[in-house]
């Protein structure tokens, strides 16, 4: 635009009608919930005490953490957003705020949150959630994302640390036992999203993402979703050894593992994701009638709503029991 | 992005929208200094309670 025309004028930037709440969606509230849900969770199955101001300040700190590092992935994955149908009308592709914009708000947030959260609570939490917005932000969305088929699996970390932060901003430490929340999460991450991406393949291979589905096909995801599912229930019942978990959290992992196992194994033996997968040229191994896209579609889908449920119910239990001071079950002791 | 607003309608849009943006920082501003006097509130109260803590 030139000089000229910009005096003419004044309001030159569709984003200069940017609202408020354009800027609030490119800290994923969504995705912020769930932080607070398992941050919470973390720091009151600490069961150790905290002044309830700073209990609020810490899990404040956690969600605007996790909002800034949702900007700064907004900002520098708007490229691929906009290939996507799930992705194309976040703020920065659709035009609603500037890239520049997402960038600032992201590492303003960012400082915010990790110097409040350390000098109003402590420093390891802190360290703690700067360790997870670099890791989401950097590691995650600028290198892992678009370079490896694994990026879900490494990146998962960063969604799974919010726990061993609300435990080490009421204890000042960070024990097995909050170590054990992360892994839950961490493992749970894989057979979850690539339950999702089976069924949105084409999306993923339409903006260049190399998820396992596009990179090594369908079936390779089916068998890796199995495994993972299998070697997420033992580590969802083990809080029940260590003096984490108690009966109710024990009746929703073992109740709720053995329904998990059965949906992944039902995503294992369908055809999810094979009428998608890149390597159709080869008929004789890919071909799949309507009847079976659908089954396998619907496997899929049950898989992902049911590992939402699971980890929500997992958390739940913790939290529930904490609160209501039901004594965890130790049986390693 | 770069698209020209002109507009009566338009102009008065993003006024609208600048005044909303304009409320939620000073209300966000206002809360940060609030709860950084409460935080200190709390710490100094911790302290003074327990002075060799």
């Amino acid at each position: 635009m030139t000089s000229d025309s910009a005096e003419m004028n004044p309001i030159r930037d569709s984003s200069e009608t940017a609202r408020w709440q354009d800027y609030f969606q490119l800290m994923k509230p969504r995705v912020m919930s769930l932080v607070v849900f398992t941050g919470l969770t973390g720091l009151l199955a600490a069961r150790a005490p905290i002044h309830p101001v700073l209990a609020a300040i810490a899990v404040l700190c956690i969600a605007v953490g996790a909002g800034a590092s949702g900007a700064l992935n907004m900002w520098y994955d708007a490229d691929i957003d906009q290939k996507m149908r799930r992705t194309r009308g976040r703020p920065v592709p659709a035009g609603k705020v500037k890239g520049e914009e997402a960038a600032s708000l992201g590492v303003v947030l960012s400082l915010l949150s990790v110097m409040f959260l350390g000098f109003a609570v402590n420093w390891l939490a802190a360290g703690l959630l700067a360790f997870t917005i670099v890791f989401y932000a950097v590691v995650y969305t600028m290198w892992l994302k678009r370079w490896t088929a694994q990026n879900i699996v490494i990146g998962g970390l960063a969604g799974a640390l919010p726990p061993a932060i609300g435990w080490a901003a009421a204890t000042g430490s960070a024990p097995l036992n909050a170590w054990l929340m992360v892994a839950i999460i961490f493992f749970w991450t894989p057979p979850h999203f690539w339950a999702l991406s089976l069924y949105v393949t084409t999306d993923y291979a339409k903006a260049g993402v190399p998820m396992l589905p596009v990179v090594k096909g369908a079936r390779e995801t089916r068998k890796q979703i199995l495994l993972y599912s299998l070697l997420l229930i033992p580590i969802c019942l083990s809080p029940v050894l260590t003096g984490l978990g108690g009966p109710i959290y024990l009746a929703v992992a073992g109740l709720g593992g053995i329904v998990f196992l059965l949906l992944a194994w039902r995503v294992f033996a369908s055809k999810a994701g094979d009428a998608a997968d890149p390597r159709a040229a080869d008929r004789a191994l890919y071909d799949v009638t309507e009847d079976e896209k659908a089954a396998g579609a619907k496997a899929a889908r049950n898989l992902f709503a049911f590992s939402i449920l699971y980890l929500f119910a997992l958390f739940a239990a913790l939290l529930g029991e904490a609160v209501t001071g039901v004594h965890p079950l130790e049986l390693l002791k | 992005m770069n698209q020209p607003v002109e507009t009566d309608a338009a102009r008065q849009a993003a006024k609208k929208a600048r005044d909303g943006r304009n409320l939620a920082l000073a209300l966000g501003l206002v809360a940060f200094v609030v709860l950084v006097f409460v935080v200190t509130l709390v710490r100094l109260g911790g302290n003074v309670a327990h002075p060799h803590v």
